[in-house]
């Protein structure tokens, strides 16, 4: 039996008179690589934020790991182990790739005088330096991370999520913006994040090869609605997919 | 020797601090002025530089503490309403024993009533982001000195002397210079800690990217509170030694001045460069030295020319002294590509 650790049920969400979400209901397998597809302004965006706790949702149920998490707040819910990227890259610029490293410890278990704590111990120092490796950012790790190419921001944020140790990533265009040949490094990187530290992945992505390749079951949404799941086989040869995609709706 | 002490800097100003009173005994209102000015830098920079919330309200624990200091002073041996209608000091008396144990309780609490002042506005505060946050507290700063400026029992508009000291007059300056100096010192060193603490990235983060440090699971709510409570602490501490030296204490011009040491904390900061450590001490002292030359040597002039310093400051170099320092020469404070090989 598969155990599924995000389970969305009946989600609707508008802003003002738009419906950016119309009772979405999706789960996502334990320990796999889940694709959520659509065409731009189909409500991908709005469903990754409604997880996350960016919003309140207006009916339905958000449970993480059997918990109800839809009334619960942002930092809160990525103390749970629900961590998400965003799809324009977002670091804390003005400091080096070190420093933002360190910060994004997980913060689980911080009490109050852990604020207070070091912050350079051996043990959190030897992770950020093998992480920042494993991206490729090691020898630019004292650089301010605001002057890094907008392709390295996007490692260093990865890597920032990793050191996070969450149990889910969720992952907004995760190579929007991204030259061909790091492509293929991140992609690389993205499953093993997933296969070595087994990271559940749930990924927005408008590169079909990519999603296509990475992922085993993709959703695709359309017009705020779930338009098709399934295998990427299945999806490709969707007709409705097809359509949504070239609008004819 | 500890790391974080330096022959070639702190010692010099340690020296320089215990000196000067005696080297300089005609300047020593100026350099306890001066100390208190560094303070303020330091603990804006808490809020403005590091946090990036850039609070025009912090002036608003001055006062806090000033009259918290004085309450307690006054109200441990005497009744404050019958004090302040008998106009002060003249007429009640303290003896020595009860003037030292007020001032060391009232000195104490006037750092704690500030932090817990701050940790409850901010809870009201928070929320706003930006420019909002800074009209909002200005807004603030202003009203408590209007409020406090309507009530009776603490003097109101005509406010309230604090306790007259029970020894002479070369005495008392000399204790409250080194208060001053000891209350700047205590600043810094508690900053210099915190800085290197967890508590120094997250509030980095907050300031560069705050959804992002929510995003990442930091609780930015604590780390935004405590950060404004200690800034709060000093400055109520920095209040009450300022409340005594001044001798009286009226709502506006002495505990609130919103226009004159509430604007000079944001501009020292900006003119040392926000968001550093040395910056802000830097820019205390060059803007409280071109502030006391100006106003002795230049009497009339001396608002132009604070004023042409700002704007030469915010047009020209808006990271300040320190930050085009690092601007200028960024490996000299470690800003360089590292490889494997060099490091290992």
């Amino acid at each position: 039996m598969t155990n599924y650790i995000i389970e969305v049920e009946g989600v609707s969400k508008s802003y003002g008179g738009v419906v950016a979400n119309k009772g979405i209901s999706m789960k996502v397998p334990d320990g796999k690589i889940t694709g959520l597809i659509g065409p731009n302004g189909s409500g991908k965006t709005t469903l990754f934020n409604s997880i996350v706790g960016y919003h309140p949702i207006d009916e339905g149920s958000i449970k993480f790991k059997g918990e109800e998490i839809s009334t619960y707040r942002v930092p809160k819910i990525a103390r749970l182990g629900l961590l998400r990227t965003f799809q324009q890259t977002r670091i804390y610029s003005n400091m080096n790739c070190i420093e933002n490293m360190l910060i994004s410890i997980p913060h689980r278990k911080m009490g109050f005088a852990d604020m207070f704590g070091e912050r350079e111990d051996k043990q959190t120092m030897e992770e950020v330096e093998r992480l920042l490796d494993f991206v490729g950012l090691y020898e630019k790790r004292r650089l301010r991370s605001g002057d890094l190419s907008f392709g390295q921001q996007k490692l260093l944020e990865f890597a920032m999520a990793l050191m996070n140790k969450p149990e889910v990533l969720l992952l907004d265009e995760p190579t929007a913006g991204i030259n061909p040949t790091l492509i293929n490094g991140l992609i690389d990187r993205l499953r093993r994040a997933n296969e070595e530290f087994g990271i559940t992945l749930f990924v927005i992505e408008h590169n079909m090869r990519v999603i296509m390749n990475m992922a085993e079951s993709i959703y695709c949404l359309a017009h705020g609605e779930m338009l098709a799941h399934g295998s990427p086989d299945e999806i490709q040869n969707d007709q409705r997919v097809i359509d949504a995609y070239l609008g004819a709706h | 020797m500890n790391k974080n002490f330096s022959f070639k800097l702190h010692f010099p100003i340690l020296v320089f601090g215990i000196a000067a009173p005696f080297l300089f005994p005609g300047l020593q209102l100026q350099i306890a002025t001066l100390w208190v000015m560094v303070l303020f830098a330091l603990t804006w920079d808490i809020m403005g530089g590091q946090m990036g919330y850039n609070s025009l309200g912090n002036i608003l624990f001055f006062g806090v503490g000033m009259y918290t200091s004085v309450l307690f002073q006054v109200g441990q041996f005497a009744d404050i309403a019958e004090y302040t209608s008998a106009h002060g000091g003249d007429s009640f008396t303290f003896t020595n024993a009860e003037y030292y144990q007020g001032l060391i309780i009232g000195i104490i609490m006037s750092g704690v009533v500030a932090a817990i002042t701050a940790a409850l506005l901010g809870w009201t505060v928070f929320g706003l982001r930006g420019p909002y946050f800074a009209i909002g507290t200005l807004g603030m700063a202003i009203a408590a000195g209007e409020l406090m400026g309507t009530w009776e029992w603490v003097g109101a508009g005509s406010g309230i002397s604090v306790p007259v000291f029970p020894g002479g007059a070369h005495t008392r300056s000399l204790l409250f210079y080194f208060l001053t100096f000891g209350a700047a010192i205590l600043t810094f060193v508690t900053l210099q800690w915190v800085y290197k603490t967890r508590f120094g990235l997250a509030v980095n983060a907050i300031r560069d990217d705050e959804e992002k440090a929510e995003a990442m699971g930091i609780h930015t709510v604590r780390y935004k509170t405590v950060a404004w409570s200690i800034s709060a602490f000093f400055v109520g501490i920095s209040g009450a030694l300022f409340g005594n030296i001044t001798g009286i204490i009226e709502p506006l011009e002495v505990a609130f001045p919103t226009v004159t040491f509430g604007i000079f904390m944001v501009a020292m900061t900006l003119l040392g460069g926000k968001g550093t450590l040395w910056g802000p001490v830097l820019g205390a002292v060059l803007f409280h030295t071109l502030k006391e030359v100006t106003w002795t040597y230049f009497l009339g002039w001396q608002w132009v020319a604070l004023g042409v310093l700002i704007i030469i400051n915010v047009v020209f170099f808006q990271q300040g002294i320190m930050g085009w320092l690092m601007e200028k020469f960024p490996e000299k404070f470690g800003i360089v590509v590292e490889n494997k090989e060099a490091t290992r």
